[in-house]
């Protein structure tokens, strides 16, 4: 069976600057995949590069089997891929409700329409008529995440979520995800907390200066392997 | 009283003009802090391609008009995706100096097809037809046909702006032309899309002008000064500011007239200083 998303030897970086060494990444159609590292290892590279905002081959990413490499962004979301990106990223001269309408933009069919992602996420209903940068940093982390999931994505990217909100809040967002995987979305999970990613996710990948340092099973895998492909050095 | 009511009518009926042709502007500036210098310029060049139609090809008003129109839209929207797009960055610096040798080629070419004769648009005499109103004040049929255009327009523009997809995505893009990408937006489509609107409001800007003045091919940056100053004066904060900035120049202008044909150009960029002075954000501010 082809896999829905799969890098081969992905490389990338920004300008003279080479983030990305080869990175080899399968996700299957339902899966939920950690994307684990330190602060500047190239996950969020990772990201971009799927999601066409950096440049790539087009036979490093693989999408249904088809090379999408070096397509431009705007048509990549219409393939149904979507990047919640990191630091949320509001529009601010928008509202909230217009915010999430921007995000169908590309007018894919789908269940998610305004209606769901409310339903998802009550509060933003009460708050659709506010400007998207006025409201709290969780509730801006869930328009982000709305506005992605009305482009109604088959592979769904989330890049640090838990980025500058309080744990409690941080859980909250998660506590949302099985919701949103559950018609059969797959999902990337970016993360800097290890443990969190490894409760959402059934396989991780870690990455380290540009590349994968360990890969495998979320439930299975052992703290001391996790730590040396973590850091580069046993804990 | 009545000399205070005319000069403020008048004032307001020279102010539409100066809205409309600040309303490009401010649409361009919006969407993707473009500042073009050739502004003016492309508004005479339309004044005389809106001649060269009607008095050199001979077309009637009405369809040269709806011409005109159309090739505005695409011409925006060309010079925007396969010249301005390429110099479009966080620096300011490249497209000034496109749109500044823009403006000199507009000048030129103009100069060696037409010579730098003014020329006007023909209207039948409907420049010269007016109403008397109470008072012994006058009001001018095209001067009036000029406010409402530019009332509608302004409407027009605030609506597409706040309620319609096209709208988001302007905005959109104006706020983070990166991010706007992952939505399935074009930066590239939306900027041009923009200029053509843009070049709309130019053609309509263009006609309205023409009929009331004649215009030389040199004129483009006299006009470019109003336009910039209206949008100023409003403020970047919405359409209507614009339209107030246009207003407030018209207004001063009038004033200055009244005193000496001398004055009012000159009063018109003395109240803009002041402005400047006192209020530099403009009238209506962006908020967000």
């Amino acid at each position: 069976m082809t896999p829905l998303l799969q890098t081969k030897q992905l490389t990338g970086g920004y300008g003279d600057f080479q983030a990305l060494f080869g990175i080899d990444v399968t996700v299957g159609a339902g899966e939920v995949v950690a994307l684990i590292g330190a602060n500047g290892a190239g996950k969020s590279t990772f990201l971009k590069s799927v999601a066409g905002l950096l440049r790539a081959a087009p036979s490093q990413i693989l999408y249904k089997g088809a090379p999408i490499g070096g397509l431009p962004a705007e048509r990549i979301v219409g393939q149904g891929i979507a990047l919640v990106p990191e630091g949320r990223r509001l529009f601010p001269s928008l509202s909230v409700e217009e915010n999430l309408r921007l995000g169908a933009y590309c007018g894919r069919p789908g269940r998610w329409d305004l209606d769901a992602v409310f339903g998802l996420f009550p509060v933003l209903r009460e708050r659709r008529h506010h400007p998207a940068t006025a409201l709290s940093g969780g509730q801006q982390q869930m328009v982000a995440i709305g506005r992605a999931l009305m482009s109604n994505p088959e592979l769904l990217m989330c890049d640090e979520l838990s980025l500058g909100l309080a744990p409690v809040i941080v859980r909250e967002i998660y506590a949302a995800l099985p919701a949103i995987v559950a018609g059969g979305m797959s999902a990337i999970i970016v993360e800097q907390d290890v443990r969190l990613a490894r409760q959402v996710s059934s396989r991780f990948y870690c990455v380290q200066e540009g590349r994968v340092s360990l890969a495998g099973e979320s439930a299975s895998a052992s703290d001391e392997a996790i730590a040396q492909a973590y850091f580069g050095v046993a804990a | 009283m009545n000399t205070l009511v005319n000069i403020l009518l008048q004032g307001v009926l020279l102010g539409a003009l100066y809205a409309l042709f600040a309303m490009g502007q401010s649409l361009v500036f919006g969407v993707m802090r473009l500042t073009n210098i050739a502004h003016g310029d492309f508004i005479v060049l339309l004044v005389f391609l809106l001649f060269a139609l009607t008095g050199i090809a001979h077309l009637p008003l009405a369809v040269a008009l709806l011409l005109l129109v159309v090739i505005a839209f695409a011409a925006g929207y060309g010079v925007q995706y396969f010249l301005l797009n390429r110099v479009s960055s966080r620096d300011p610096l490249p497209s000034l100096m496109v749109t500044f040798g823009l403006s000199i080629v507009i000048q030129n070419v103009l100069q060696e097809l037409f010579s730098a004769d003014p020329r006007a648009i023909a209207t039948g005499g409907f420049e010269a037809l007016s109403v008397a109103l109470p008072g012994g004040i006058t009001v001018g049929y095209l001067p009036l046909l000029t406010l409402l255009a530019t009332i509608g327009l302004t409407f027009g523009l605030q609506w597409l702006f706040g309620r319609t997809a096209l709208g988001r995505a302007f905005r959109a893009t104006s706020d983070d032309r990166e991010i706007v990408q992952l939505m399935g937006v074009s930066h590239r489509r939306t900027y041009a899309l923009a200029m053509a609107i843009a070049f709309v409001l130019i053609a309509v800007a263009a006609a309205l002008y023409g009929m009331r003045t004649a215009v030389a091919p040199a004129d483009g940056p006299a006009l470019l000064l109003y336009a910039f100053e209206a949008v100023i004066i409003g403020g970047m904060g919405s359409f209507w500011g614009t339209f107030l900035g246009g207003m407030a120049l018209g207004v001063a202008q009038q004033a200055g007239f009244y005193f000496d044909p001398g004055w009012g150009i000159w009063l018109g960029h003395v109240m803009f200083l002041a402005v400047l002075v006192v209020r530099p954000q403009g009238f209506l501010p962006k908020t967000a």
